[in-house]
Parts: C-alpha cells; sequence; structure tokens
C-alpha cells in the first residue's frame, strides 16, 4: 500500500483544492496516469500518479482545500485490493497532522465571521483595521476591504497572477541577480531552417524558438552550473528541462517544462511546444510539467522588443532572456553589413555562479546558433 | 384583544386546564381556601369544589409524589409548588421517580403530570426566596421545562403541558403577576418545544427567557430609538432547548447576548452559549456575552437586590458595547 | 366429605401454594445469587432469602386489580405478584426481554401487566406514590388497595411520614407494610428508631395498625386479609409491620460487620420456608416425596428462569434515548 498525498508543486504551494477526481476506486492506474485536477494559485492542474497500481478510497472530498502532505488515497497491490484494505485512519491523522501550516495570523483579533469571509474571498486579515471590542476584525471590517479592493471572487487568473507576484517577489527577495547580455548574428541558423523547412509539410515546419530552445539546452551541457537548483546550496540537475515562458492572453504567466530538451531533436522540440502552449493556455498542465524545471527561457518573438532581463523562478539559479530578431548594422571583418540579429540576455544567481559562468554559457549559446545543422 | 394581568392569564390558563376533563385536578399549598398564595387559584374552589382544588399540608415531596402516583393511576393531576424556593423538598420525587419512571420501567409507565412553580426575584424577598433555579430542573432527562415569560405563554402553557404526555415542569414569575397586557382572544394553542421569536431584528441576538422577555423587549425597544435592530428570542422551553432557533437568530445577527437572571455559571445561559459554539461559530462577528444574576445569595435591601439581578439598562449598554 | 374435610382440603391446598410460592422466592434468590459470582448479574443484588413468608403472606391477600409497589429488594415480591420468572432474570440479566426491558436491573422490576409498579431503590420515594395511586383509585372510584412494601429504614425517612399524614388526611386505601429485618442496610433498628415499635407510628396519624410474625406465612396471610379487609370496607389506609429477618448479607458486597452470626442462626431456626413444610408433612397433607417433587419442580421453573435469560438479547445501542420522553 502505497500512500498518495496531495503533491507538493512549488516551493510556494501550502495547499490545493481538489477539484475533481479521474478515477474512482478500484480502477487500475499506471505510473504518469492523471487521477486528480488540483486547483492551486497557479490554476487547475492534473496530478499524477508515480506507481502502478490500484486506486483505493478516495480520502478527500470534491472541493475540498487540504494542505500539502494530506493523505489522498493509496495506491494498492492487487492482493491488497482484493483484501479490501482500508488505510487505517492513524495513517491520514498522521499524515495531516504532520503537513498541516502553522495557523496563520494567529495574533489578529477578527471574529469566526470575518475570519471566514476573509478567507473566502482571498483577503489577508493583516490588511483589514478592525473597529469591533479591542480592535478585532469584524464582518463590517472585511466587507468593506471587499468593496474597495478586491472583487467578490478571484477569477483563476487573478489566482494565476498572485503566484506570480509571489514567487518574483520571493526571488527579488533572495537572489542577488547578475545580468550579461550578447547579442548574435542569426543570419546562419534563419537560413539553414529556411531551407528545411522547404523540405517538411506545412505543420511541422520549424520557428526560430525551437532552435533557440536547443541551441540553449545543449548550452546547459557544456556548461551545468547554470543548469542547477539553490536548495541551501548549489545543485547541479541531471536532466536538462527547460522552463518556456508562456503568457496568458488574460494576463499572468504559465512556464510549462520542455523535459529533456537536450535529447530532442528539433521536431520534437516543435512537436512538444504545439502540445504544451495550449495546455498552458487552458491551464492544463501536469504536475512534472511544473515542477521539474531547472531552467527557464522567455522568448519575446517577432516584432518585439529587443532586449529582455528576466527574474529568476526559485529555485532555480538562471533565466535566459531572447529579444525579437530584427535587422541591425553588423559589422565582421572591417566589413559593415545589415543582419538579421537576436539579444540574449543571461539573469543568473549570484550566490551559485560568478560572471565568468555565465559568459561562458553565452558564449556556447551563440557558438551552437552559428552551427544549426549540429541541433 | 383583551387586557389581562399575568396573575389573569394564568388563571384562565388552568380553568381552562380544569375544564378540559375530570381527571384533571389542582394540589398545592393554599390553592383552595387562601386563594393560592399569589392569588392565581383564587375562586377556583368554588368553582370546580375540594375534590379538584386540593388543599395540601406542607409536604412537598409527599404531595408531588402524590401527584405522580395520580399521574401513573390514570388521573392529571397538576401539582403546584408554592415557590421554587421549595422545590428541593420535592426534588427526589421529581428527579428520581417523575424523571425516570418511563425510562425505568422500559417504557412501560409514563408520568403525565404538570408541575407548576412561581420563580421570584424582586420583592425583597431574601437569599430563601429569590431563587431562579430553572438551570437545576433543564439538568434533567425526562422532564420537560418551560418558562412562560409572556402573558401569552401563562395562559397557554398550562393546557399545553398538561396535554403532554411526559412531567412538565412549567416556570411562573411572581414579580410579575400584576403586569398588565394585551392579548389576542381566543389566543392560539402554544407548541411547548419550541422557541419564539418576540422581536425580529438584524443587529444583535438577545437569547432570554423568563423574567428576561419583558426586560429585553423593554431594552430592544430603546435601543431601536438609537438605530439598533434588536432581535429577542424567548427560549420558552429549557428542555429541550430549541437549538434550530437560536441558530438560525444567530445566523441572522451575528452577534448574541444572553440574558437572565439566574446565577451565571452552569446556567442556561451557558449552556446557550455552547450550542452557539458548537453550531454557528463561524457565523459569530463577536464573541457571546452574557447577563445573569450576580452569583451571591439574593440580599435583602431593595438597591442590593437590584445590584444583583439584569436591568434593563444594564442590557441596553451591553448591546451599545458589543455593536461598538 | 364433611364441611370440615372440605375445609381442611381447600386449607391444605393453599397451604401448598404458599409453600410453593416460598420454595421458589428461596430458590430463585439462591439462584441469583450464584449468577451473581458468575457475572451474569451486576450492579446492586439485595436477596430476599428469610422474608418468604412477608410477601408471600401479603400479596396472597390482594386481588390482581390491586396496584403493588415495592423495593430495591423485591424479587420475592415480583414472583408472588405472579410477573414471570424469566422476564425477571432476563432483567436482572440486562437482556431487553426482562421485565423492564432489561433497563432497570435487579432494583427496578416493573410490570404493567400485574400491576407491580418497581422496583423502586430511593429509600421511602414510593410510599408518596403509593398514596398518589390510592388517591386516584379513590377519584375514580375504583374499589382497589394499594400495597406499598418498604422496610424499617423507610419508616425514619420524611417521606413516610408525610406520605402516612396524606393517607390519612385524604382517607385513601393504601396497605403499608413494614418488612422490619431489623436493619437499616447495616443500622440496627434501636440506632435507626427511639420508637422501635414502628406500628406505635401509626396512631399518632389516625391510622390503624398491627404487628405480626413475619417468619409465618400464615399469620402473615392472616393479618394482610384483615388489612385488606378493613381498608376495603372503609376505604382508609393501614399499617401492617412485619417482624422478619434476612439471612443473607445486605447485598452480595457486604461483610456483615454489624450483626452477631448467633444471631443469623437463631432467626434461621425460625426459616419460614422450614417451618410450613413441617407444619405440612406434620398435618399429614404432604409426603416427603410430595415435597421433594414440589422442590424439583421449582429447581425446574428457576433453570427454565436461567435459559430465558441466557437466551435473551441485548438492546441496540442505538435505541438507547427511547423512553426518555413518550
Amino acid at each position: 500500500m502505497i500512500p498518495y498525498q496531495m503533491p507538493s508543486l512549488g516551493a510556494d504551494m501550502e495547499s490545493g483544492f481538489l477539484r475533481e477526481w479521474k478515477v474512482k476506486p478500484g480502477d487500475t492506474v499506471k505510473r504518469g496516469d492523471i487521477i486528480a485536477e488540483v486547483e492551486t494559485q497557479k490554476g487547475i492542474i492534473d496530478i499524477e500518479v508515480f506507481d502502478d497500481g490500484i486506486i483505493g478510497e478516495l480520502l478527500i472530498k470534491v472541493d475540498d482545500k487540504v494542505p500539502v502532505g494530506t493523505l489522498m488515497t493509496h495506491i494498492l497491490t492487487k492482493d491488497e485490493a482484493a483484501a479490501g484494505i482500508k488505510p487505517e485512519k492513524l495513517t491520514v491523522q498522521q499524515a495531516a497532522t504532520a503537513v498541516s501550516p502553522p495557523p496563520v495570523q494567529r495574533h489578529i483579533k477578527a471574529s469566526p465571521l470575518a475570519r471566514k469571509i476573509a478567507e473566502e474571498k482571498g483577503i489577508d486579515l493583516a490588511s483589514v483595521k478592525g473597529t469591533g471590542p479591542d480592535g478585532a476584525i469584524t464582518r463590517e471590517d472585511v466587507e468593506r476591504t471587499t468593496q474597495k479592493t478586491v472583487p467578490a471572487e478571484r477569477s483563476v487568473s487573478e489566482n494565476v497572477r498572485m503566484a506570480v507576484a509571489a514567487a518574483m517577489s520571493k526571488s527579488n527577495r533572495e537572489i542577488p541577480h547578475y545580468y550579461l547580455d550578447t547579442t548574435v548574428d542569426m543570419t546562419k541558423s534563419l537560413t539553414w531552417m529556411a531551407e528545411a523547412n522547404k523540405k517538411l509539410p506545412l505543420q511541422e515546419r520549424l520557428l526560430p524558438v525551437v532552435l533557440i530552445l536547443k541551441a540553449a539546452a545543449l548550452a546547459c551541457r557544456e556548461v551545468p552550473d547554470l543548469n542547477a537548483w539553490w536548495e541551501n546550496g548549489p545543485v547541479k540537475k541531471d536532466h536538462v528541462n527547460i522552463g518556456f515562458v508562456v503568457s496568458l492572453r488574460s494576463g499572468g504567466l504559465m512556464v510549462p517544462s520542455i523535459n529533456d530538451a537536450d535529447q530532442k531533436s528539433l521536431a520534437q522540440l516543435m512537436v512538444a511546444l504545439n502540445d504544451v502552449i495550449p495546455r498552458a493556455r487552458a491551464m492544463k498542465l501536469k504536475s512534472s510539467e511544473l515542477v521539474q524545471t531547472t531552467l527557464t527561457v522567455t522568448s519575446l518573438g517577432e516584432g518585439a522588443v529587443e532586449s529582455v532581463y528576466g527574474v529568476i523562478y526559485p529555485p532555480q539559479v538562471a533565466i535566459l532572456g531572447f529579444g525579437g530578431i530584427h535587422e541591425a548594422p553588423w559589422a565582421e571583418n572591417g566589413m559593415l553589413d545589415v543582419r538579421k540579429v537576436m539579444t540574449i540576455t543571461l539573469a543568473a544567481d549570484h550566490r551559485a555562479t560568478d560572471g565568468q559562468t555565465g559568459n561562458r554559457f553565452l558564449l556556447a549559446i551563440n557558438k551552437n546558433l552559428q552551427q544549426p545543422e549540429k541541433l | 384583544m383583551t387586557r389581562l394581568t399575568y396573575r389573569e392569564a394564568l388563571k384562565q390558563g388552568l380553568r381552562e386546564a380544569l375544564q378540559s376533563s375530570d381527571k384533571v385536578f389542582l394540589l398545592g399549598e393554599d390553592v383552595g381556601r387562601y386563594g393560592g398564595s399569589f392569588a392565581v387559584s383564587k375562586g377556583l374552589l368554588q368553582e370546580f369544589g375540594p375534590d379538584r382544588i386540593m388543599d395540601v399540608p406542607l409536604s412537598e415531596s409527599g404531595f408531588t409524589g402524590a401527584g405522580i402516583g395520580a399521574a401513573l393511576g390514570g388521573m392529571r393531576p397538576i401539582v403546584e409548588i408554592m415557590t421554587v424556593n421549595f422545590s428541593l423538598l420535592a426534588m427526589d420525587q421529581i428527579v428520581n421517580n417523575a424523571a425516570t419512571l418511563l425510562h425505568m420501567s422500559g417504557g412501560q409507565l409514563n408520568v403525565p403530570l404538570v408541575i407548576r412553580m412561581s420563580c421570584g426575584i424582586g420583592r425583597q424577598l431574601a437569599a430563601q426566596h429569590s431563587h431562579s433555579w430553572e438551570p437545576l430542573f433543564a439538568h434533567i432527562p425526562g422532564l420537560k421545562v418551560v418558562s412562560a415569560g409572556t402573558h401569552e405563554d401563562a395562559r397557554k402553557m398550562i393546557m399545553a403541558a398538561l396535554l403532554d404526555p411526559n412531567p412538565v415542569i412549567l416556570f411562573e414569575y411572581t414579580a410579575m403577576m400584576n403586569l398588565e397586557a394585551d392579548m389576542e382572544d381566543p389566543l392560539p394553542a402554544v407548541d411547548l418545544s419550541k422557541a419564539k421569536l418576540r422581536k425580529s431584528g438584524k443587529d444583535l441576538s438577545l437569547i432570554t427567557y423568563g423574567s428576561g422577555v419583558y426586560k429585553c423587549l423593554h431594552a430592544a425597544g430603546e435601543l431601536a430609538k438609537e438605530g439598533m435592530e434588536v432581535e429577542v428570542l424567548d427560549l420558552r422551553s429549557l428542555r429541550p432547548i430549541d437549538t434550530e432557533a437560536i441558530v438560525a437568530s444567530v445566523r441572522k445577527t451575528h452577534r448574541a447576548l444572553m440574558v437572565d437572571d439566574a446565577w451565571q455559571s452552569v446556567s442556561i445561559s451557558s449552556e446557550v452559549s455552547a450550542r452557539i459554539m458548537e453550531n454557528c461559530f463561524y457565523e459569530l462577528d463577536a464573541p457571546v456575552q452574557r447577563l445573569n444574576g450576580l452569583e451571591v445569595p439574593m440580599p435583602y435591601p431593595k438597591h442590593l437586590e437590584d445590584a444583583a439581578i439584569v436591568q434593563p439598562s444594564q442590557i441596553v449598554n451591553k448591546v451599545r458595547q458589543m455593536l461598538g | 366429605m364433611t364441611a370440615q374435610e372440605q375445609t381442611m382440603k381447600a386449607d391444605a391446598s393453599l397451604k401448598m401454594k404458599l409453600l410453593r410460592q416460598m420454595l421458589l422466592i428461596r430458590r430463585f434468590e439462591e439462584k441469583s445469587a450464584e449468577m451473581y459470582t458468575k457475572e451474569k448479574i451486576r450492579g446492586f443484588l439485595h436477596l430476599y432469602i428469610g422474608e418468604e413468608a412477608v410477601a408471600t403472606g401479603v400479596t396472597a391477600a390482594l386481588s390482581p386489580d390491586d396496584n403493588v409497589l415495592a423495593t430495591y429488594r423485591e424479587h420475592g415480591q415480583a414472583l408472588a405478584r405472579g410477573v414471570d420468572p424469566g422476564a425477571i432474570m432476563a432483567e436482572m440479566y440486562g437482556k431487553q426481554e426482562g421485565c423492564s426491558l432489561g433497563r432497570g436491573g435487579s432494583m427496578h422490576l416493573f410490570d404493567a401487566k400485574t400491576k407491580f409498579y418497581g422496583g423502586n431503590a430511593i429509600v421511602a420515594g414510593h410510599l408518596p406514590m403509593a398514596v398518589g395511586m390510592a388517591l386516584a383509585d379513590k377519584k375514580m372510584k375504583r374499589n382497589q388497595v394499594t400495597c406499598c412494601f418498604f422496610g424499617d429504614g423507610a419508616a425514619a425517612e420524611g417521606e413516610f411520614h408525610e406520605a402516612m399524614n396524606l393517607a390519612a388526611l385524604w382517607q385513601v386505601p393504601v396497605l403499608f407494610v413494614c418488612e422490619n429485618n431489623l436493619y437499616a442496610m447495616g443500622t440496627a433498628l434501636k440506632y435507626s428508631h427511639a420508637v422501635t415499635d414502628l406500628e406505635k407510628k401509626a396512631p399518632g396519624y389516625g391510622i390503624a395498625s398491627a404487628t405480626v410474625d413475619g417468619m409465618d406465612v400464615l399469620a402473615v396471610l392472616d393479618a394482610a386479609h384483615k388489612a385488606v379487609d378493613t381498608i376495603r370496607t372503609t376505604g382508609k389506609p393501614y399499617f401492617l409491620v412485619c417482624q422478619t429477618y434476612r439471612f443473607r448479607a445486605h447485598s452480595m458486597f457486604d461483610a456483615e460487620l454489624y450483626r452477631d452470626k448467633n444471631e443469623v442462626d437463631e432467626w434461621k431456626e425460625r426459616d419460614p420456608v422450614t417451618r410450613l413444610e413441617e407444619q405440612l408433612t406434620a398435618e399429614v397433607a404432604l409426603s416427603a416425596d410430595d415435597v421433594l417433587k414440589m422442590k424439583k419442580e421449582v429447581e425446574q421453573e428457576v433453570d427454565r428462569s436461567v435459559d430465558f435469560a441466557e437466551k435473551g438479547t441485548w438492546e441496540p445501542v442505538d435505541q438507547i434515548s427511547r423512553y426518555v420522553y413518550k
């Protein structure tokens, strides 16, 4: 019997709302199967199982909000399922108590009703001024705040906004960023791509972004220090999982991960992007596509401004920014020419690496883009 | 509409009960020739005769037990214990016999008995004659305990209690005997198990019973002049307590103040407060508050007696404070 | 057959009945003690052994319409009143087939069918109720007697005095039967009462009274007949004191520090069951075989009551609140 708990989908995730069970007790599941939808600050996320087996009793009800680590069900063996094994209550309690976050805002004096309303509307009681007995926050106080600042129900996109806000604030607070940039000549890459696309059916044609992704992924192999997490110290990662920033039409960002991007061909990367971008926009991503990212790439695409300086998404240690490809005067070998160029920026965590590492990393990307046939 | 004193309302209720069946009889100290300690049964002896209006010796346990026996024997006795202060002498009969027989006999023997007691504070009767012991009786499973805090209930509760197959303790209030009020005529029957909203409001629930009802209504009137809409819930039944009505009121107002003259510790107000916590904690916008009698044996001088029980002005002040 | 012979025969038949009744109580109580030690019966168990003549004699003088109220030492009265032995044993087992659905136990036997109103375990608490039942009978003009058993301990309670006064004041048909077994639990009569001739308490209330040898069932029967006849004729209460003795301890958990073994042995010499048995044998109305046969029947009846109790069922816990209110 393997316990299945509310997964932690990010360092800043404390709890999640179970929105849908995709399985019922007795269903046979394989590793990787989606078993539920969980709404977090980041939107609705499909969560998957990590073991083969049979689903046990479902211990969490739809629309329950539970802390990370709360036991949700068990993955049973055939024999256990046949024996009708039920999880012991103790396990549930242990799981629940072990991970219960400390009660928040305990010091704030607020009526039970005020607390309930604040929680429903996502209002931080710390921001509310109490006018009740002993300065306690009452329903009226919370409702006054609601009318002023917060719409009645926070939408998913607003939740996403809040999540981005939280992650970026944390990053800015904790990570000492350093920045490097370089402008690269894209002529070779674009020429090679145009040739390649001639041989491909329309729906399989490549976009510059996949070349950029692959160039970055390969650079991670050459300079592994930047393909890492900061977890009380730098921890280099074995896989190269590139997080690709997708901006949502309603505002906010999702960063699905293209796992093992260094191992994928350009065609495979194209397929992966075509799959993941629409799902990201629909906020239908798997947990593994959100939490394993080792380096983030933000690409503004065509017609955009020249350069973008990113804010690192913790616990990663670097973010690459690709500006818009544009024509610019280009000096080479004493000659002036007009070329298609692109500015690449690197924002990196100075705790984990120094400028020299960043320098080598950008040079490696440039080198890769100058050898498109090797991508 | 008829204008009646509380005493007259009680008497009409008694008369109605006595007229309803030949099996009904009243027994108690001084209920007949004296006319009732508070003149509630005055004239009933002449009207119904000595077999129906029985004077009894000062033997509270004896005649209460006899009432239980007569109920077992098929009669419908109404036992009057002159005042609640003497009820402890009959406590063994009430608690060990009336309340237990049905259960102890495996459902074979029920005790259809009504016990009336007058509760009295406010007439300078000092420590032994000023008790508010509703909570003592409300503690006992097997009893039903009701409190006539209004003229309407004074008039109609006796008949409703008589129709109940269980022992019913009915509390009446000495201090209200001369109080006049207008009443509908005829009055509809009352449901013994339900609390009653005496005044509707949205800002705060005053939860009370007995002598607290008119005090709360008075306070609510004062508060209305200041724009505070206070609700007055009369519990009426102290066992069982109508939790549903309490919860409904608190859900509406989100603030509750209990008012009663009994000592606060282990009282009806303690019980109501606990039920609010258990059933609608998250509806509360302020801590539940209580106004009770001071926990002292009742002093004799008027000013100390007044200080020992809840006054309408205290209710007004407390509500102002709670509503900020 | 002459008239005298007929009377003697009827007399013998009645005596046989009384003997059998006392034997049943005796055997039933012995069995109860046994079942208590086997933990089949729990709580308090107060045995009636030694006092059988009182319940047997008084009850035999009552009619089925009369009411009977008794104390917590009431197995004898219940059996004599005709409550089914199986239902009594099942009650003591706590089974729902018991006469009080198993809710009362040894101290709270109730049986509305036989007008047996407990099983009242607060000493003297049932005396006012008895007066009230008699009052109801009077008001409803039913010519019935309410018979109320209690002990010498109860006669010291206020409720005894209130009940006596009320009964006399209201002139209601109640028979107060005081089973004076000389001890209020462990306190001897002389330490409880200034006046130990308990029947003398009645005249002060204007109630007729008598004392009888409670170890002699025929004497008890006679006295009870006289009392009941008086009540039925006058409608007034009557106070009958039966001088008796319990052979066993107050309850199962009692070291009997308060009385002398010799005293117990002396009283056992006056065993009411042996006494009647010997009397019947001497009168040649009964052979040794007859006695043996009777004892065997009684034994079987008691065994059947145990079987019935054993086969009984437990009331489901979810019914626990049933009968708090009707």
